[in-house]
């Protein structure tokens, strides 16, 4: 159980049990509905919620850690709770994925902080990340290792090369990473956090003060739009399984599956899929036919299997990536442009 | 298969489970392990418990498989359907082969069989009488294959040491019983590991994706000093000691390294990952609900046991995993490669009527490339 004093309330305030909070302050909620001096907290909120749904994030006005104004660190923590309230009145999912990336944008920089000037006496970083995201970080000079096992959990979701073990300094079973490259790791995991607290708070009741906060973060919200682009053309990977099955050449386990599943994917009957495979030097339109089934989820388990990823395809040398594949994880986005904000 | 050979098969693997119960043992917390089995003609049976040696004995002679499987993964419930069985962990397993190695002595002893006229040759890539290019291979493994898959052993031996703070006591090596070798780490911190984490596990060892900026090339600003060093841990430095050679050759290196550029440099990278990284099979280490070869079970492909190694570097499968008796058994071989067990050379056998070892014999047989007289 992580222990919190107000000045690291203020830097996470996601870790204050909101309910508990207030009261310990001596406040209700509706009082900030009513209190003209409390009002401004909630404009505060609004505007918490308004810089993170531009993509930037919230400044707040904590100065190095240390509160400007004995009362700003309350005030920190209330336009988060208040925030997360509006968010919950105006149900705006887009708004919440925003609001919890930019919070923990924020909270990234000061456990970045917070894990450099570690001592024996404060290592709230370590805890957090210990507790929240079960990382063992521990101090190595000057950077931070982390069993490599925690690192690989945390890692795989990242995209970019850098961060594949093979790019890192590996060492008797650690990973030696900066202060900056420790909390990134979590960033992901730090939103989803901050997501959940936010979707598992219960819905507070709408009071006339939040009426208008609340119509402004609807009109917010609808302006991110949807859409989506669609091409029915193949991609590389794809059309190279094909063209390997055309010239008669054999298409390996996976590159089959990978093309079954593709196919199935894109909508097309297993009677339509088969026939691609005749040319396969060991084709047996009854095996293909049980196997395409299988695949379907019409036989055995009754799993549907679905298309593998790019990142699995490349580790299986199917990889054919051209400029188009660029922003897809997996070949049936392929040719969908999308932009999905609501 | 024919009758014949299927009888003599069973017959003989029969006789070696009976002989060798002292060789073949569940694995620790078997309980919690899946296992299978498959017969000769037929296909797989798994989603199996078993308990224990006494069990697993009786499976043998009840069954006679002609392949044993037990999972690397512990579940709560291994004998229900694979989304019921509730996954818990999994031994990091991996399986170098000789087939993945590119040897050149490949050629000369894969032997192809024609799938139309059945007709066995090597070294071409079309059948010499029928001219089909639908061929079956089966590889008599040489010393070659054996040596160089050992190499690859001892590299991964010392990354999963080094580099992965695996313990050597909890790392145990395992002729396949075939044609490369199975490496079981226990115990480690990864047995929690899942599949994406795995594969990002195997990258590492294959040095798979790697980029510049990690051997010290960066697109811009890039400094001479930031280019790894001999002494350096990890694949910094092996890819040193792979690029430069020897130490005073680093400087001059480096040089034409930053004058031929960033790109160039990427595709460097390529090169070094085929000479240096670990030849492992990715797709056995990433499966987490893989059932594989039991240790001490035989191995259908050629009829020699999945043996533990004690000490890889003086390990001969050829003899020291060949345990079925020398019993003179009579067979029709076209087996157009030779090979050597327990000492012994046999073949080539061009269609000829031969009366060799059982262990011989099977081995043939095994590989489609005898049948029995009986």
């Amino acid at each position: 159980m992580i222990t919190l004093g107000q000045d690291e309330l203020a830097k996470y305030p996601f870790l204050a049990d909101a309910g508990q909070y207030l009261k310990d302050k001596g406040f209700t909620l509706e009082q900030f509905g009513s209190d003209p001096d409390l009002k401004l907290i909630v404009d505060k909120a609004v505007h918490r919620i308004e810089v993170a749904a531009d993509g930037k994030i919230y400044k707040s006005d904590i100065v190095d850690a240390h509160a400007a104004k004995d009362a700003s660190l309350p005030r920190e923590v209330f336009s988060f709770l208040l925030a997360v309230v509006l968010l919950k009145l105006s149900g705006m999912n887009t708004l919440i994925k925003r609001f919890a990336l930019a919070e923990a944008r924020r909270a990234e920089k000061y456990l970045e902080k917070d894990l450099v000037n570690i001592s024996e006496r404060d290592d709230l970083a370590i805890e957090i990340l210990r507790d929240l995201f079960y990382m063992n970080v521990k101090k190595h000079d000057e950077n931070f290792v982390i069993p490599a096992s925690d690192y690989l959990k945390h890692a795989v979701s990242f995209h970019e090369r850098e961060w594949k073990l093979v790019n890192r300094r590996v060492e008797r079973g650690l990973v030696f990473l900066t202060p900056h490259e420790t909390v990134r790791l979590v960033r992901k995991e730090l939103g989803n956090y901050i997501n959940s607290k936010i979707h598992n708070a219960t819905i507070p009741t709408m009071s006339d003060a939040f009426k208008e906060p609340v119509k402004r973060l609807n009109s917010i919200a609808k302006k991110f739009p949807t859409t989506i682009v669609s091409s029915t053309e193949y991609p590389p990977c794809i059309k190279h399984a094909i063209e390997v099955l055309e010239k008669e050449e054999n298409l390996s386990h996976s590159g089959r599956f990978m093309l079954g599943t593709f196919l199935l994917g894109r909508g097309q009957s297993v009677e339509q899929i088969a026939p691609l495979f005749k040319n396969a030097p060991d084709y047996n339109e009854k095996v293909t036919l049980y196997q395409l089934n299988h695949l379907a989820g019409s036989s055995g388990s009754r799993t549907e299997y679905v298309c593998p990823s790019c990142e699995k395809l490349k580790r299986q040398d199917l990889c054919y990536i051209i400029p188009e594949c660029d922003g897809i994880i997996n070949p049936i986005q392929f040719g969908k442009k999308k932009t999905i904000n609501a | 298969m024919h009758e014949n050979d299927l009888k003599l098969l069973e017959e003989t693997f029969k006789k070696y489970y009976f002989d060798h119960f002292d060789l073949i043992h569940v694995p620790p917390r078997s309980a919690e392990r899946e296992f299978g089995y498959q017969k000769f003609n037929s296909g797989m049976i798994r989603h199996l418990t078993i308990k224990n040696d006494k069990e697993l004995h009786l499976m043998l002679m009840n069954n006679v498989p002609s392949d044993v499987y037990c999972s690397n993964a512990y579940y709560s419930f291994p004998n229900l359907p694979m989304e019921e069985k509730d996954w818990k962990e999994a031994n990091l397993i991996f399986d170098i082969d000789a087939k993945d190695l590119n040897l050149d002595c490949r050629n000369d002893h894969i032997c192809k069989k024609c799938r139309s006229c059945q007709e066995v040759f090597v070294n071409l890539s079309e059948c010499p009488n029928c001219q089909s290019k639908k061929l079956d291979q089966r590889s008599l493994t040489c010393k070659n294959c054996i040596h160089a898959v050992k190499q690859e052993v001892k590299k991964l031996f010392s990354i999963l040491i080094d580099d992965l703070g695996i313990e050597q006591n909890n790392i145990q090596v395992f002729f396949s019983g075939n044609e490369g070798f199975h490496i079981y780490a226990l115990n480690t911190q990864y047995e929690k590991l899942g599949s994406r984490e795995r594969a990002d596990l195997v990258d590492y060892l294959m040095l798979r994706g790697t980029i510049p900026e990690t051997f010290g090339f960066k697109k811009f600003k890039s400094e001479r000093s930031s280019f790894p060093d001999f002494d350096e841990k990890g694949w910094k430095g092996r890819v040193a000691e792979y690029l430069f050679g020897s130490k005073s050759k680093r400087s001059k290196l480096i040089t034409k390294i930053l004058a031929d550029g960033y790109s160039s440099f990427q595709k460097q990278l390529e090169d070094v990952k085929e000479a240096v990284g670990i030849k492992i099979d990715p797709n056995v280490t990433i499966d987490i609900h893989r059932i594989f070869r039991l240790p001490g079970s035989l191995n259908s492909k050629s009829g020699l046991t999945k043996q533990k190694c004690e000490n890889v570097d003086t390990f001969d499968p050829f003899s020291d995993a060949c345990f079925i008796d020398d019993k003179p058994t009579e067979v029709l071989a076209n087996c157009p490669s030779s090979f050597e067990l327990k000492n012994k050379k046999f073949g080539p056998f061009k269609n000829e009527k031969v009366l060799i070892p059982k262990f011989a014999a099977i081995y043939m047989i095994c590989k489609g490339l005898a049948t029995s007289t009986w």
